[in-house]
């Protein structure tokens, strides 16, 4: 039981690791297309870095997700230890 | 090397002591007194009905003696935040309890504001907007003119004032998460679940034909196709208001996670140069924290304005 909980957590600290990758895969493609269109279009710059905001903040939550799920594996491991 | 390990294993054994998995759920969950800092509780009204005594009401505090330790009271247990009766019987719950104060507090909040502002409105008619409402003004003019009415389209002003409600108190709730001491409230599933339900009755009940007609036949494709698109449309109903409300919920509370856990390491480290480290991460991640507050008020009205305006569109 120790042992599965011990895999548990550390299953937890993976997870964590794995949707970092995701999300900074996701942010790094909305963060250099929005610099792309920015070069392109100066003077659209307002609008693309709202839209560039939103949308990292949509798959920041994804990333937080994980945060989230990680959380509840992290506490029932060591409720369980 | 016997020092290094003796010394390992104290601060293992106090590393038992302190667990930061508790200390983020006591901060991050809903609970029946105020605990602005370590020790100091605000005691909160606690109100309860069952069958036998009717609605009984006391403070919290009567579940405490003074070492802090929980005590029953009136034959109602306090445990984990979960009241019960010694007896077994069941009990409603509705008291004031952190999360409830903070909705008060932010309602009235933004009553405040609001009835600033429409003052200043009224004095100042045909004058340059001043104090409060030269503050908020930009504020409610970009959610009218890029949030509102760009995804709603012609009839916006009905639907106007629910969507600068919405935008303002997740966002005055957000900001309120933040300050320390104060309670995670837009970070409560209940509280977004109520939010998420004003979403969804307000989409279903200003649906018109054209927005019923997608759901139960939509137009466009192969008849046969129609019986097997229904139940994805149906489910795709409830869908958009869950996951208004698992975005909001989410975010707000992974956030209070995240910074908790960071100053969870001073602990977990015994060391002062951590303590340094993490206040420069936690500062960092409460400006972020700023922002997503914004953001996600944001994304919540502009997700329930796209949707109403999916209801009202006319057909085309």
């Amino acid at each position: 039981m120790l042992m599965d909980m011990q895999f548990a957590v550390m299953g937890a600290g993976i997870g964590a690791g794995l949707v970092a990758i995701g999300a900074g895969i996701g942010i790094g493609q909305i963060g250099g297309s929005a610099m792309e269109a920015m070069a392109r279009q100066p003077e659209a710059f307002g609008k693309i870095q709202t839209a560039m905001l939103v949308i990292a903040a949509l798959v920041e939550v994804i990333a937080l997700f994980g945060v989230v799920v990680c959380f509840l594996i992290y506490t029932a491991g060591t409720a369980a230890a | 090397m016997v020092t290094l390990q003796q010394a390992y294993a104290s601060d293992a054994g106090d590393a038992q002591s302190f667990n930061p998995g508790d200390m983020i759920n006591h901060h991050i969950k809903d609970a029946h007194g105020w605990e602005i800092t370590h020790g100091v509780v605000v005691p909160l009204p606690v109100i309860l009905y069952s069958e036998s005594d009717g609605l009984v009401i006391f403070s919290s505090a009567n579940f405490f003696n003074e070492a802090h330790q929980e005590v029953p009271y009136l034959g109602y247990l306090l445990s984990h935040e979960h009241i019960s009766r010694a007896d077994g019987q069941s009990v409603f719950d509705f008291s004031i309890t952190k999360n409830v104060l903070f909705i008060f507090i932010d309602a009235a909040i933004m009553l405040l504001v609001f009835f600033a502002v429409a003052r200043g409105y009224k004095k100042n008619v045909g004058k340059a907007p001043k104090g409060v409402q030269s503050l908020f003004e930009p504020v409610i003019i970009y959610i009218r003119d890029e949030v509102v009415k760009p995804s709603i389209g012609e009839k916006y002003q009905t639907y106007l004032p629910y969507m600068l409600t919405l935008f303002f108190f997740i966002w005055f709730g957000n900001l309120l998460g933040l300050i320390p001491g104060a309670a995670n409230m837009t970070g409560n599933i209940a509280v977004t679940a109520v939010l998420a339900l004003g979403t969804f009755f307000m989409t279903n009940f200003s649906g018109k034909k054209a927005y019923w007609s997608h759901i139960f036949w939509t137009p466009g494709v192969p008849w046969w196709l129609r019986p097997i698109i229904l139940p994805v449309e149906l489910i795709g109903v409830f869908t958009k208001p869950v996951s208004l409300m698992v975005r909001l919920f989410v975010s707000i509370t992974a956030g209070h996670i995240v910074v908790l856990s960071l100053v969870s390491l001073t602990f977990i480290f015994h060391s002062w140069m951590v303590g340094f480290g993490s206040t420069v991460i936690v500062t960092l991640i409460t400006i972020i924290e700023l922002l997503v507050a914004t953001i996600q008020a944001y994304v919540f009205t502009m997700f329930t304005s796209l949707y109403i305006g999916m209801a009202v569109e006319e057909h085309h």
